[in-house]
């Protein structure tokens, strides 16, 4: 079966006179319309690089990208990656969009929000100024901006963070797009507009039964809205499944450490927050072996110096759930005492 | 939007008269006396005081100031016993014993000359600064951004005076383009295009290549700056051609800034380009003042020139600040 978008082993690199950064490595996933798939990872581990790679968003002329990224569309399908550059232009903001992290510095600050949108609308669609204005009214109406009718012809600095960040959401959403990307869309935001932004998200992808890959290191926001995860580490995927595998039946001594890091509301008191020690790797000449091995507390329990040598496959623990580790889904349970009948 | 326009003209009103009195009180304290300069050969006491009296100088500094402003408002007689009388109607800048001219006739006289050459420099260097600007950082690191580097060097380090030698010296003496008898002559660019060209395109381009030069750099800068910005990033992603990207967005945003120092050089050099002037025998504001300072020491002229050229900065700076705020929503709304 085909899902909307399969993107397999993308790989993204930059020249630098330091030599080579592998930002993503061999990346694959997919999300089909109606589904949201998170990737999870911390700064540096190249989520947000694959997905600029699939809105064409990085310049050719100095991005190494392999691999391909199909978007099957009822034309056929089409890899973005191979693909003219004219003809991914003309594929952005219609059939795939994106929101930016800091809806701050992601709006034109000259021009009121309301010409934006319909800038954005007028691409792909006839109609004079004043029927864009006004496309640019329901939007903002729909992403739930009071007045909407009013405020089109404010500019940026006029709104709050959020209320910012939901102008972004219609104007990505103006030509009702197949392909959302939410570049961490709430990092940037108060914890209580947070979950609003992301209940608008989840409505309106309802709604218009899109495809939603949400980019955040905000594990909490994964569980809430998430039907897949993928948890990347040193621009690989480390761990991917289904949302309920990875919170209760997590394969990787990364994506474990990253759950005891989170605050419980179910086990306070003598409960302390465990950090994970060390730095991330240099994306630049990555170690051999396993890129989490210097920081990963269960290295010994592998035979030999296995994990320092010799870099773990993505294989398939259990059903639909891959992980990149050399210890078996028996001792990774007994290690990290989480259940595998939970 | 109407509130913040009144109320920076209150403060250019305000900044003119601090302007204008300071030039008076400057020149008080100048221990060069104008009525001992003109009094003659047989020079006793009492006509240097009568000197004084005549041209208006035996009064206070504030006496001396406040006539000066009403004879700008009201046009002002300045034969007070003197021979003849002598009216300078409004406004009146004063009156040069030396010239025996009211100071608006003589600044009249010149300004065309001034403005031609302030004007067709503007154009000049704006169009080849921003366009060039623009090109660099479009094919940053190509060809064309290194040549741009190149001329960005060559019209940072030569001065005025050396390029101003080398265009007499090819253009007229060597090449002939111009005819040297017709240097600086004054032509009016409405009824002698052709002419006007002839007098001021030479001046005009000397006077823009340093100019210019910054202007490239700053747009250069400028624009890369502003095309590493999010919201391009976001322009892209909604799918827009480069091509609108750079147009709208991008020059929109970059663009700005420089309308602040292009109206600032602007109306510096309405004050007058002494040097530019010199060479090509242009009478200007600049030669005017230069003259009035180190050969006659015309008190009205040297005061009518300073306060003009400070004029044109404040009021120029009223209009970029009005045009920021309707080309920055963020501006207008403070």
């Amino acid at each position: 079966m085909t899902k909307f978008l399969e993107v397999k082993n993308l790989s993204v690199s930059f020249p630098t006179e330091d030599g080579l950064v592998k930002a993503s490595n061999d990346v694959s996933y997919s999300v089909d319309l109606g589904k949201t798939l998170a990737i999870v990872g911390e700064s540096g581990s190249g989520k947000s690089v694959s997905n600029l790679a699939i809105m064409g968003l990085h310049n050719r002329a100095t991005t190494q990208i392999s691999g391909s990224a199909f978007l099957n569309l009822d034309e056929g399908p089409i890899d973005v990656i191979t693909a003219p550059e004219e003809t991914v232009r003309r594929l952005r903001g219609k059939v795939m969009s994106m929101i930016f992290q800091d809806p701050m510095s992601a709006l034109h600050p000259y021009f009121s929000v309301g010409n934006q949108i319909a800038e954005a609308w007028s691409l792909y669609n006839e109609g004079s100024k004043r029927d864009g204005m006004k496309r640019a009214a329901e939007m903002l109406d729909l992403v739930g901006i009071p007045s909407a009718a009013d405020r089109v012809k404010d500019y940026p600095h006029q709104f709050s963070g959020g209320m910012r960040q939901r102008v972004m959401i219609a104007m990505a959403l103006v030509n009702n797009p197949k392909l959302l990307i939410a570049d961490e869309p709430t990092t940037a935001l108060d914890v209580t507009v947070q979950s609003q932004i992301l209940k608008l998200i989840q409505e309106i992808q309802k709604e218009f039964n899109m495809a939603v890959i949400l980019i955040t290191h905000d594990l909490g926001v994964v569980a809430e809205v998430a039907d897949n995860v993928c948890v990347m580490y040193g621009g690989k995927i480390v761990e991917t499944s289904a949302i309920d595998e990875i919170f209760y039946r997590s394969q990787h001594p990364y994506t474990t450490a990253l759950l005891d890091s989170i605050p419980r509301v179910d086990k306070f008191g003598s409960h302390r927050l465990k950090a994970i020690s060390g730095q991330p790797p240099s994306l630049i000449g990555l170690p051999k072996g396993c890129s989490f091995a210097p920081r990963c507390q269960f290295v010994s329990h592998v035979a030999g110096s296995r994990c320092t040598t010799e870099d773990p496959e993505l294989t398939e623990k259990a059903k639909d759930h891959f992980a990149r580790c050399f210890l078996s889904t028996e001792q990774i349970h007994t290690l990290t005492g989480r259940s595998v009948t939970a | 939007m109407l509130k913040y326009v009144t109320r920076r003209l209150l403060y250019t009103v305000i900044l003119l008269l601090i302007v204008s009195f300071t030039i008076f009180y400057i020149f008080d304290l100048i221990p060069v006396d104008p009525a001992r300069l003109i009094c003659s050969k047989q020079c006793t006491p009492a006509l240097v005081e009568a000197n004084r009296h005549r041209l208006g100088l035996d009064v206070s500094v504030l006496e001396q100031w406040w006539r000066f402003l009403q004879g700008l408002v009201q046009g002002r007689n300045y034969g007070e016993g003197g021979i003849k009388d002598i009216y300078c109607g409004a406004p009146s800048f004063g009156y040069s014993f030396n010239r025996h001219e009211c100071v608006s006739t003589v600044i009249a006289d010149v300004f065309p000359t001034t403005l031609s050459l302030t004007i067709g420099a503007f154009v000049m260097w704006l169009s080849v600064g921003v366009s060039l600007g623009v090109l660099a950082a479009r094919k940053k690191g190509k060809f064309a951004d290194r040549a741009s580097n190149a001329f960005v060097l060559i019209g940072t380090s030569l001065p005025t005076f050396i390029t101003g030698i080398l265009v007499v010296l090819f253009i007229v003496l060597k090449f002939h383009l111009v005819n040297p008898l017709e240097l600086g002559d004054w032509k009016n660019p409405i009824t002698d295009p052709i002419g006007w060209l002839r007098t001021f395109f030479f001046p005009c381009a000397t006077l823009a290549l340093a100019y210019a030069a910054t202007y490239t750099r700053f747009t250069r800068s400028n624009v890369l700056e502003i095309s590493s910005e999010d919201y391009i990033r976001t322009a892209r992603a909604k799918g827009l051609s480069e091509k609108v990207i750079l147009r709208k967005h991008t020059l929109r945003a970059a663009l700005a800034p420089i309308v602040t120092i292009a109206g600032l050089d602007f109306a510096g050099l309405l004050g007058g380009a002494i040097i530019t002037e010199g060479i090509f025998g242009l009478s200007g504001l600049g030669k005017l003042s230069l003259t009035a300072v180190l050969q006659t020491y015309d008190l009205p002229i040297i005061v009518a020139t300073t306060l003009v050229g400070s004029a044109f900065v404040v009021i120029m700076n009223l209009i970029v600040d009005i045009a920021y705020a309707y080309l920055d929503p963020r501006v207008r709304a403070e």
